[in-house]
């Protein structure tokens, strides 16, 4: 495989014509359509950008694409001849190459071996480790993966893994990489360099069709787009031509008015939380832990406190750490002027303090269980009488947060994990909802689910505040940050660098105020 | 959305496949019955059915007890040497001490059958609750910490009877292994009874519900306010209880109990 780069400079880069054109791709499943009628055309050295909301039928169309599942009608042309792809490993073959979000890497053996993975350089018997190691050191050079190829994948960050991946793409000289939500997992400095690296590939002549939630990467990185909505083809364009608004309404296919419109900040109650320098200090149970250093904050009744911060600014951390998740070293939590210190979850939530923790699948949802476990498991005192569950106040209550949050679900027996990511949320929030909360710190509330969900989970939040309780909102998204919070703080490096009134935030304040050094500096702007 | 319509639809029209699918042990078990039954017409007899009934339900209460503890992701497999372990306690109250391991059905000397299950069981109960222990508290895998019992519950059974049998007790002690009632066997209204309540309290209530979700995401649970270690405790010492109250049916089963009872009843419960 040691031609492979070269194959890649000589490419017929400006070679008219497309190199994929899917048209009238059709695909049933039993009593559902899930694609009808899709067209889709990918250029030579093009990004192109795959947008839909949850259920619109990108995985679907990526599947047939990476010959995963076949289509029912429609025909595929890959450099203009007709192509049909039975396995992946035709599709592989052919030049398409999928890289998924959940990385399909082996994490015990080395970047080499998981490059060449079932392509092994060398004889018929034996593997030439030298060759293997040097090829792949070759191309981890071109996308700037500075590590030695003999290292373990488990060693690697999720950034670098997903590196290896694009390697092992370019190690089977595929001319068309497909990249499903690649930045979902990302920090910002990641993600701008691996849109650095994606603009690289495309400069060798390589297409890529990027699929993602996150519109304000369409268009700093993208070329062109294609939208499906419920399984149609909706449009297809230059994104240099259209606009945020133009495609929001293309995926939703109605106007999101409230998305980020102008709101004003209500007036708010008593304090409901107070913390008073958490401190928190690394140890040797826990080396790599962040710290805290002297964190301040209020929250009152009905208002939304925005955290703003970057990846490791210690949110998260001090969210945990008030919510007894976490233990800490010193500072003082009051809640309602009451001085407390919890030492489990349970604690807190019998303050009336609920979390809404930060990944969903991890740390919130029981995706084999019921839905009817996932939403009630918080609040059994709701729904039981005595040491038993009572099915019938369940049902009520499960009913009830059904409609309020219009969560799209067969049955309260159907498994959380069939259900989307919007719904998935809208479960957890359901739990804390129904445990009748004065305090809900939401962790990351809409990572990961699509525009329409995320404009509900934002008015659900807003409808909170304003029934009293005290809304905490920790997100790494500056829009929505500044969408639905009333007061900002900003956290830098587990300390609180400025506090701003949303009237006077833009995102660039609050980006300074995030990456400022002294918080003497920035408490200036509040 | 495409997606709840795929929900909607799901479970609609008769699905042959699905069905055999879903229920392929029970068919597989009805069909081999059948072949029994045509090839020897005595297997379906009252008394033979009662006698598989019998032997089936010691493995059963073990696995009363394991299907708590594989609910929370967790496995015993130290079942099998705590039966003998608590087998032999039970037995040795009984007798009134390991003197008169081998007095045949002499009355009087031992504590009867009350106080030789309440021995057995709480025999169960210490060892789990020492299990439970090293799991909760010094984070030690499940498979670790009951693979070690597993050879340390065997061994001190092995120490407790000096290798040998304890057998010979009173007929009220071996009732609650080889007596009936009408024409169903004492243990097999045990193993039904515990099957029963197990299934009460899985399915309706509260702690059902908890220990569902410890074994489902034991991080979520906790963030949800459970108290997964007190959970994941209490599965261990239901396991323990289970096994003691195994251990004295199956010693008065067989009027006897010896060391290596319950060899490979570990991989028999699970499965």
């Amino acid at each position: 495989m040691a031609h492979a780069p070269a194959a890649l400079s000589s490419a017929p880069a400006k070679s008219v014509g497309s190199v994929l054109k899917m048209t009238g791709v059709s695909k049933r499943f039993p009593g559902v359509r899930a694609l009808e009628n899709v067209h889709l055309e990918v250029r030579p050295s093009e990004i192109h950008a795959l947008l839909g909301e949850n259920g619109a039928g990108k995985s679907t169309l990526l599947k047939i694409l990476s010959g995963a599942q076949s289509a029912d009608a429609g025909e595929i042309e890959l450099f203009g001849k007709p192509v049909a792809f039975a396995t992946p490993h035709d599709a592989q073959r052919a030049g398409i190459v999928t890289i998924y979000q959940e990385f399909t890497l082996a994490p015990d053996m080395t970047i080499a071996e998981n490059v060449f993975i079932g392509r092994e350089p060398g004889s018929r018997l034996f593997v030439s480790w030298g060759r293997m190691a040097q090829e792949t050191k070759a191309i981890a050079e071109r996308i700037g993966l500075k590590r030695d190829p003999m290292t373990q994948v488990r060693d690697l960050s999720v950034a670098e893994q997903q590196l290896v991946e694009i390697a092992r793409a370019l190690s089977m000289q595929s001319r068309l990489i497909i990249m499903d939500e690649p930045t979902a997992a990302l920090s910002e400095t990641e993600v701008a360099n691996l849109a650095r690296i994606v603009r690289a590939l495309k400069a060798e002549g390589l297409s890529i069709i990027f699929v993602t939630h996150r519109l304000d990467e369409v268009f700093r990185l993208c070329d062109r787009y294609t939208v499906l909505r419920d399984g149609h083809y909706v449009a297809s364009g230059e994104v240099a031509e259209t606009n945020v608004e133009a495609i929001i309404r293309m995926m939703v296919g109605r106007d999101v008015g409230a998305l980020y419109g102008e709101r004003p900040i209500p007036e708010h109650g008593e304090v409901a939380l107070e913390v008073e320098g958490l401190t928190r200090r690394r140890n040797a149970r826990d080396p790599n832990a962040i710290e805290l250093v002297d964190v301040s904050l209020k929250a009152h009744h009905g208002e939304i406190l925005g955290l703003a911060g970057l990846v490791g600014a210690g949110r998260t951390e001090t969210a945990r750490a008030i919510f007894g998740a976490d233990a800490f070293d010193h500072g003082t939590i009051r809640v309602e002027g009451k001085a407390v210190r919890f030492l489990s979850p349970r604690d807190a939530m019998s303050h009336g303090i609920g979390l809404v923790p930060e990944d969903r699948k991890k740390q919130a949802l029981f995706l084999s269980l019921a839905i009817r476990t996932n939403m009630t498991i918080a609040a059994q005192d709701e729904v039981s009488r005595g040491w038993f569950i009572d099915e019938s106040k369940e049902d009520v209550l499960i009913d009830e947060f059904r409609k309020l949050l219009s969560i799209r679900m067969a049955s309260p027996e159907q498994a959380a994990g069939q259900l989307s990511g919007g719904n998935q949320q809208k479960i957890v929030l359901a739990r804390w909802l129904a445990l009748r909360p004065k305090i809900l710190i939401v962790d990351e509330p809409t990572r990961g689910i699509d525009i329409g969900s995320k404009v509900e989970v934002h008015n659900l939040l807003i409808n909170m505040a304003k029934q009293g309780i005290a809304v905490i909102v920790i997100s790494s998204e500056l829009p929505e940050i500044l969408a639905i919070s009333d007061r900002i703080v900003t956290m830098r490096e587990g300390r609180v660098t400025g506090e701003i009134a949303r009237t006077a935030a833009t995102q660039e304040i609050l980006m300074a105020m995030m990456t400022a050094h002294e918080s003497g500096a920035a408490s200036a702007a509040a | 959305m495409s997606e709840a319509r795929l929900e909607a639809t799901e479970d609609r029209g008769i699905d042959v496949f699905g069905f055999v699918a879903r229920f392929a042990p029970t068919l597989f078990l009805i069909v081999l019955m059948l072949i029994f039954a045509i090839m020897q017409p005595r297997f379906l007899s009252q008394i033979n059915l009662f006698n598989v009934m019998r032997q089936v339900s010691i493995t059963g209460l073990l696995a009363v007890g394991m299907t708590f503890v594989i609910l929370t992701a967790g496995i015993d497999l130290s079942v099998g040497s705590l039966v003998a372990f608590a087998g032999l306690v039970a037995a040795a109250v009984a007798k009134g001490g390991l003197e008169n391991r081998f007095t045949v059905g002499e009355g009087g000397v031992g504590y009867g059958w009350f106080a030789a299950a309440m021995a057995a069981i709480a025999v169960g109960l210490a060892c789990g609750w020492l299990q439970g222990l090293a799991i909760t508290r010094l984070k030690v895998p499940p498979f670790v910490v009951t693979l070690g019992g597993m050879s340390a519950f065997r061994g001190a059974a092995l120490l407790f009877a000096a290798g040998g049998p304890i057998s010979g007790f009173q007929p009220s002690f071996t009732w609650w292994g080889q007596g009936k009632i009408g024409p169903v066997p004492v243990p097999v209204i045990i193993f039904l009874l515990a099957a029963f309540i197990a299934h009460i309290v899985l399915r309706y209530m509260r702690y059902g519900r908890q220990v569902y979700a410890v074994g489902g995401n034991p991080e979520a649970a906790r963030l949800s306010g459970l108290n997964v270690n007190r959970i994941i405790m209490s599965v261990y010492l239901i396991m323990g209880f289970f096994a003691g109250l195994t251990a004295f049916v199956l010693a008065a089963r067989l009027n006897s109990a010896e060391a290596v009872a319950g060899t490979g009843y570990e991989l028999t419960v699970i499965a």
